[in-house]
């Protein structure tokens, strides 16, 4: 018989019985709450009578309207507020932990789960929001749901599901100085597309990926998604262990030993198979930078706008010059000629710790060019936030000209009051850019936070590693 | 949910691949706390030509003429034909709420996104998986034929073109029992309540730290 890949250690971890069809009930063990997609779902609980099956396993906290300033006058928008308001009266008529907006620990639900050790290895995760995938990074099997499962997950602890097919995507090697994670994912989404992962769950693995942070497995899992895949993952390592020990919600004394020998056990073995697998050659990727408006339409920054004339499919074809007639681009055009009214570093892609040194290190001494209107660092949460300032980073951001944020989605997807006015170009560190993604009529471009700090500092895109050179 | 009785209706063409769900609903219409109402800001940004905001007056919104749900042909249309990875991105429920509370059924493509793919069915509106090259045709005959329409049968596990050509698709016999008849699935799963709580039993002693109280 052949060995397991991980991500069917997890899933047979967590079947509570299997169904005739094939379809299966499986237990859920940590539920991520947010302001958007769960009001119907405590509604549909409240309208049925029924009761959260396990309160203590829900984390709450509002993220996506909430205000980036001025936080202590409330949220401005009435309908944004009374969504926040509702989430705070659910959490309290259901007994659920929500860390308010007012809390130090508030923050991007997929960047406060492993931050407070509410995310762990082994669990089954999930949240009415696609970028679950993110807690993937820890060894976990994570996905978004929609508003339906937050309120089945709710009443019962479960999920109905079929069995996804297993994928690995293999990036071998080691990537050069000035790529990161975020250049990896693009390049790894350019290369299978959007839909390259539909009805899979993707191991990502290789050395590049096992040389990553944890911070930077994040970014890779977080964008499983923007590759079709509900859940990525990465297997668990010393990393993986060290990042989890101490934090506020890890197990700790006689526990934690035995929760790290369970957690050993969270890789693939060597003799698994997978229905999929694709290898990258790390040494190949240079940062990355999207054109048009999807993921996939992505190009090394040395690389130039591409021309639809020279796409065969019809369907492909007629997408491009959409997206290039929405993007306001020619074909030809050298990507470093792409100049951004507005620079956003944050989102549960690239919000945490790390991301905030790699574009502080690109920033120390160096100004934001004056073309650029508008250049925002909003940290992924609280505690982000205060140990960027501990480390001096909110210094050398406020000095190079950015605005230095509260915590939440923000500009990722412009549900609160930061995003583009129609025409505007963006050079964004978030995960999407889909038409009217960060405002009607923006124009995303998605890179990695050193390059969004080097596009700000140049005014137009330019390849990072030069910068660091100097 | 209301039980997906067999019906026949028009077909509005959507030609373009990876519709995501920032498209079809966008994001300033998710600040609902409702399940209703989606239906006037479904494709907000491609149909109006102002840019929409919760609240307005959507009758009195300038159209953009040009995108396929304002052309008259294609009013009263219960069937959406679209391109590959339809539903892609967010995991928004409002996506298949608005494509109900307009008026759509059923929704024919090549390929759907996952997570879209499964809240369709949470709600009623059936997607179907139809071969490219069938779809392929499917986009001609309704440009060729004002007034197309088509029978679907999920029952039966086809559509059928006013030519009388039958195209059988695949479904999760799960899902397409709960669409027949209606079902309450959090009902559903609740019968098996006894084995929920005895695999917790089991995780409890066997995975302690699985079960660490969010409010301790």
């Amino acid at each position: 018989m052949a060995g397991k890949t991980l991500y069917d250690k997890l899933w047979d971890d967590h079947v509570v019985r299997t169904n005739e069809d094939g379809t299966a009930l499986i237990y859920i063990d940590r539920h991520l709450v947010h302001e958007v997609t769960s009001p119907q779902a405590f509604e549909g609980l409240r309208l049925a009578g029924r009761r959260p099956w396990r309160p203590g396993s829900v984390l709450a906290t509002p993220d996506h309207n909430v205000p980036t300033t001025g936080r202590e006058d409330g949220i401005a928008d009435p309908v944004s507020r009374l969504q926040v308001e509702t989430l705070d009266r659910n959490c309290e008529t259901y007994g659920i932990a929500e860390f308010r907006m007012e809390d130090r620990r508030q923050g991007i639900v997929h960047v406060i789960g492993p931050e407070g050790g509410a995310t762990l290895p082994g669990m089954t995760v999930v949240c009415g929001d696609s970028h679950t995938s993110t807690h993937g990074a820890l060894g976990a099997l994570a996905h978004g749901i929609g508003t339906s499962e937050v309120e089945h997950v709710l009443a019962t602890q479960c999920l109905l599901q079929r069995k996804s097919k297993n994928m690995r995507v293999t990036v071998q090697g080691r990537v050069g100085p000035g790529v990161g994670a975020k250049d990896i994912v693009l390049a790894i989404i350019g290369e299978i597309g959007t839909a390259g992962g539909t009805g899979h769950a993707i191991e990502f693995a290789g050395e590049a990926i096992r040389d990553l942070s944890i911070e930077g497995r994040m970014t890779v899992c977080n964008m499983a998604i923007e590759a079709g895949a509900r859940a990525g993952m990465v297997a668990v390592d010393d990393k993986t262990i060290d990042y989890v020990k101490g934090r506020p919600y890890a197990p700790g004394g006689d526990l934690w030993e035995r929760a790290v020998a369970a957690w050993r056990e969270l890789r693939s073995d060597p003799d698994a198979r997978f229905d999929r697998e694709v290898t990258i050659d790390a040494a190949a990727i240079v940062p990355q930078v999207t054109w048009g408006t999807s993921p996939e339409m992505v190009v090394p920054v040395d690389g130039v706008v591409p021309d639809p004339a020279r796409e065969p499919d019809p369907v492909k074809r007629r997408g491009m010059e959409r997206a290039l007639d929405y993007m306001g681009l020619a074909p030809g055009t050298p990507i470093t000629d792409i100049r951004p009214d507005r620079v956003f570093i944050g989102s549960c892609t690239n919000g945490r710790i790390e991301d905030l040194r790699a574009a502080a290190a690109v920033l120390r001494g160096r100004k934001v060019a004056p073309t650029i209107r508008q250049a925002l660092v909003v940290p992924g949460s609280g505690l982000v936030k205060a140990q960027a300032e501990q480390e001096g980073l909110d210094r050398i951001f406020i000095d190079a000209g950015f605005e230095w944020r509260d915590p939440g989605c923000s500009m990722c997807l412009a549900m609160n009051a930061d995003r583009l006015e129609p025409g505007e170009r963006c050079a964004s560190t978030s995960n999407r850019n889909f038409e009217g993604r960060q405002g009607q009529g923006g124009r995303t471009h998605l890179v990695s936070p050193a390059m969004a700090a080097a596009a700000a500092v140049a005014g137009h895109f330019v390849d990072v590693r030069r910068m660091i050179e100097e | 949910m209301e039980k997906f009785t067999p019906f026949e209706g028009i077909v509005a063409p959507l030609d373009r691949a990876n519709v995501d769900t920032d498209a079809i609903i966008p994001k300033q219409f998710l600040k609902s706390i409702e399940r209703t109402g989606f239906g006037p800001n479904l494709f907000d940004e491609w149909r109006y030509l102002d840019r929409g905001e919760p609240g307005m007056d959507n009758s009195r919104r300038p159209l953009n003429p040009d995108f396929v749900l304002n052309q008259p042909r294609y009013q009263g249309a219960q069937i959406l034909l679209a391109r590959d990875n339809f539903g892609c991105g967010s995991s928004r429920e409002h996506a298949p709420w608005a494509l109900l509370d307009y008026g759509f059924r059923a929704i024919i493509a090549p390929s759907f996104a996952d997570i879209f793919y499964n809240n369709c069915f949470k709600n009623g509106l059936l997607p179907i998986v139809l071969d490219g090259a069938v779809v392929d045709e499917l986009f001609r005959e309704v440009a060729a034929q004002p007034g197309y329409r088509l029978k679907v049968d999920l029952e039966a596990q086809q559509v059928v073109t006013p030519a009388g050509v039958v195209h059988r698709f695949q479904v999760d016999p799960f899902r397409k029992r709960c669409l027949l008849e209606g079902l309450d699935d959090i009902g559903l799963t609740l019968q098996h309540a006894d084995a929920i709580r005895a695999y917790e039993a089991r995780r409890r002693e066997e995975a302690p730290w699985l079960f660490m109280d969010m409010r301790a």
